[in-house]
């Protein structure tokens, strides 16, 4: 199967730490990967390389056979491949409708479907509904519909989390990166809020990578798993062969060494 | 030659007042994150607080020599009393706000204060020409300067050089400098956060009222003086990066000399330069020329 | 309603009136910044730009169209807006109010010391006509009057218009949150240029229309006051709606008027008082007001 995202020999330095050092990955259509790893090991790193929110040093990333490396993020976002937050970044003084709404907005003026002068709303790319419509089906996707007039900035850690995600769903993108999608929220929560996330995502067809520091949802939910120490993947494998890995036991997942 | 003498003098005698006059603006960002607009209205108090006073203690035939106490004892006494009632009053309540709407609050204390100004000092001009002109003169390259002048010189050297020992040099200086790094964290470390911004706003001010009572005998004290300072200060700390005492010294030897040049040469674009300068900085260095590093937003 | 009424309206409220259009033609351009998160320190410059657009159509080609006049002041302020955009659109915050005050203190450093343009004296600006007509001495203010209500009506609706598509609707998300804006593929710098020309446009047709009504023009025109002035008015009348900042321009002329009248030495301070007052009690603006007590009853 064809790699939908093709990363090579990344390297990044800030200052004395090195933050990737030749990192390579290529990602396959439709699957779901797990980036894990200590804090510092280069997880979001490479979120940040592939979203274009920093530029490689060296090296190269390749979406679909295309070089994108040097784009800047909204064109990165344009093609297709979207990205949550560790921290959720949310439109603090809106509602959560109007969050969706704002990001709805840009979707259907990039498709050229509304001008940014012109108030017709077409279909939003991808749904083939009204932009409140969509809205409204993301939001009960995700769970969020009670909290729909709500402002963002008083919804609970886990909805918060669920918003941050909904949001990046509204470009449908082809590539859906999830920087730590359950921090923050309480161990109870997590196995919900990954499930349904995940179904959220699936449904609508999307290349996942996620990073995660609970191996057990690791395990549960990735097919493939890539371990960072250290600036360098040190494992790249199904999540079982990767976790049993002697490197990863003593690097990663410290407590099973 | 002897031109180029005297640009040099009258842009180095302009920039020690700029200097004095915008480096408490400069301190009061760095420690207080306010950019602080009654900074002018201190100024202007200043001046017509030495102009009273000054005026008052000439008129009884007291020592003219002691009249420059008089200025410095002036802008103390405004210092002291107006500038606690302000940041206890009304800006420690603000500090949660956004920078720029604490900016807007600090506007409309300015506003306010012109007319308290207005009212107390009313609008016709006081003069106070003794203490420039008691000292006599020196001359440099043929021309003829008031020694008065080199009194403005030590005073900014004095106020800088005094900040950055006190900064530096001293335990309540560093203490300082970590407030300056994270009022949180100083706050959780116990370190009176409160006490630091009080005396801060109040010393900053203090600043200001010196450099516009030592103006005073320079000028004639008319409204509308804080109008001008400010907005010339504002250049300055902009030119040199908000909150950096070098910043501070480096802006105002750069507005004073350009402004002092543009006299000499072309008056005609005298009040251009100085904000073509400050423009050009923002353009290629948007927080001035000695500047922090931004930090990590994701 | 203003129209029929306008016969009857004495000559001092309709000039009260028209300069209120003016003003509110500014503010209402601030508002689209204000609403995006940004204050600009220095909008006189599109007006002062309008405003002497206007007088140099008069005094070198002989034109005194109201209209034309307008068009004038639109154009030359869109452009330098155009232009300045690119440099601007990067700022936020503290930066972009100062980087905006260096520009306007600019051409007001420029005008100052211009002497074909009157230096800081200005010029007079030819009677105002209408379509070619010069209507009688009774009516001239009636005309400009009844063109400021109508050019206005217009552009306060395509504002509105505006502020419905998604370019509009993408300001208060750049104000909470711009990287979230990038990642969803928006470009903020751009959504800010536009705003910053179409906010010029706005105070360039508000300068020339100031220009015609009071029938002289100078330099005061781009000082930081001015632009200071057109802060309070879109604080006080807040970002509610597109008619809030010709109420608040309305209501800043009746307090200036009366507050001038009854005592010239106290109106700042009348004016620093509301100004404080809003942004501790009304951070929305005299605008929510209204919206709070719609709300209660719907």
């Amino acid at each position: 199967m064809p790699a939908i995202l093709d990363a090579r020999g990344l390297c990044k330095t800030f200052g004395a730490v090195t933050a990737a050092n030749e990192v390579s990955a290529a990602i396959e259509r439709d699957s779901v990967v797990g980036l894990i790893g200590t804090n510092g090991a280069g997880k979001t790193t490479f979120i940040n390389m592939i979203t274009g929110y920093i530029k490689p040093d060296r090296g190269s990333i390749a979406y679909e056979g295309r070089d994108i490396t040097a784009l800047p993020p909204r064109d990165i976002t344009r093609l297709g491949i979207c990205r949550s937050f560790q921290i959720p970044q949310l439109y603090r003084s809106l509602s959560v409708f109007d969050n969706m709404m704002v990001g709805l907005g840009i979707v259907l003026r990039n498709a050229g479907v509304a001008g940014f002068f012109s108030l017709r709303d077409g279909p939003v790319p991808g749904y083939g509904k009204s932009a409140p419509e969509v809205a409204e089906h993301l939001l009960e996707r995700f769970g969020l519909a009670d909290y729909r007039n709500r402002d963002a900035q008083v919804l609970p850690g886990g909805a918060r989390k669920l918003l941050d995600i909904a949001l990046t769903m509204v470009a449908k993108p082809r590539i859906l990166l999830l920087d730590e999608p359950t921090s923050g929220v309480s161990a109870e929560e997590k196995f919900g809020i990954m499930q349904m996330v995940l179904e959220a995502v699936r449904a609508e067809g999307a290349t996942v990578l996620f990073v995660e520091h609970d191996m057990e949802i690791v395990s549960r939910f990735a097919q493939r798993v890539l371990a960072f120490y250290d600036g360098r993947i040190i494992a790249d494998a199904a999540p079982q062969a990767a976790l049993g890995d002697p490197e990863v036991q003593r690097y990663v997942a410290g407590t099973r060494a | 030659m002897n031109q180029l003498l005297s640009v040099g003098v009258d842009g180095l005698i302009y920039s020690a007042w700029l200097f004095t006059a915008a480096l408490g603006l400069t301190l009061i960002y760095g420690v207080m994150k306010i950019v602080n607009v009654t900074h002018g209205s201190f100024y202007a108090l200043g001046a017509y607080a030495a102009a009273s006073l000054t005026g008052a203690w000439l008129a009884r035939g007291y020592p003219p020599m002691l009249s420059y106490l008089v200025l410095f004892a002036a802008a103390l006494v405004v210092a002291v009393l107006v500038a606690p009632l302000i940041e206890r009053g009304i800006l420690r309540f603000m500090y949660a706000k956004d920078e720029v709407v604490i900016l807007l609050i600090t506007y409309a204390l300015f506003l306010i204060l012109e007319d308290v100004i207005k009212l107390v000092w009313g609008v016709n001009p006081y003069f106070i020409a003794e203490p420039y002109a008691l000292l006599g003169s020196f001359t440099v390259g043929g021309l003829a300067y008031p020694t008065y002048n080199l009194l403005l010189i030590a005073l900014a050297l004095v106020s800088g050089l005094g900040l950055t020992w006190f900064l530096r040099g001293t335990r309540v200086g560093k203490l300082l400098l970590a407030v300056i790094h994270d009022p949180e964290i100083s706050r959780a470390m116990g370190i009176n956060v409160n006490r630091y911004y009080l005396v801060t706003f109040t010393f900053g001010s203090l600043l200001a009222a010196l450099a516009g009572a030592f103006m005073a005998p320079t000028v004639s004290v008319v409204p509308g003086l804080g109008v001008e300072i400010i907005v010339l200060s504002f250049a300055v700390v902009v030119i040199g990066g908000l909150g950096s005492l070098p910043g501070a010294a480096l802006g105002a030897l750069i507005v004073g000399l350009v402004r002092s040049i543009s006299v000499h040469y072309m008056p005609e674009v005298e009040l251009f330069v100085i904000y073509f300068v400050m423009a050009m900085v923002l353009a290629f260095r948007p927080r001035g020329l000695f500047s922090l590093a931004e930090p990590r937003k994701i | 309603m203003l129209l029929a009424a306008g016969p009857f309206i004495p000559q001092w409220a309709i000039f009260i009136i028209t300069i209120a259009f003016a003003k509110g033609l500014v503010a209402l351009g601030l508002m689209l910044l204000l609403r995006a998160g940004l204050i600009s320190f220095g909008q006189a410059l599109y007006y002062c730009l309008g405003a002497y657009a206007a007088g140099a159509l008069g005094r070198f080609m002989g034109i005194s169209d109201v209209l034309a006049q307008m068009l004038a002041g639109a154009l030359v302020a869109g452009f330098a807006a155009f232009i300045l955009g690119f440099l601007l659109a990067k700022y936020r915050g503290i930066f972009f109010g100062l980087l905006s005050l260096a520009l306007s203190m600019i051409l007001y450093g420029l005008l100052v010391k211009n002497e074909a343009l009157g230096s800081t004296d200005g010029f007079n600006i030819l009677p105002s006509t209408l379509f070619g007509v010069r209507p009688g001495p009774e009516w001239v203010r009636y005309a400009v009057l009844a063109s400021a209500a109508i050019v206005s009506l217009l552009l306060a609706l395509a504002v509105h218009r505006y502020l419905a598509t998604p370019l509009g609707r993408l300001a208060p998300a750049i104000k909470d949150n711009e990287i979230r804006v990038e990642y969803m593929g928006a470009s903020a710098r751009r959504a800010v240029h536009v705003k910053y020309v179409i906010a010029a446009v706005l105070a360039g047709v508000g300068g020339a229309l100031a220009a015609t009504t009071v029938g002289h023009i100078d330099p005061e025109m781009a000082f930081w006051t001015t632009s200071g002035e057109f802060i309070f008015i879109t604080i006080l009348a807040g970002t509610g709606s597109v008619v809030a900042p010709f109420a608040g321009a309305l209501i800043y002329g009746v307090i200036h008027t009366t507050a001038y009248d009854l005592s010239p030495n106290t109106w700042q301070m009348s004016l620093g008082l509301a100004l404080l007052l809003i942004i501790v009690f009304l951070p929305e603006g005299l605008w929510s007001m209204f919206r709070r007590r719609y709300a209660r009853h719907p």
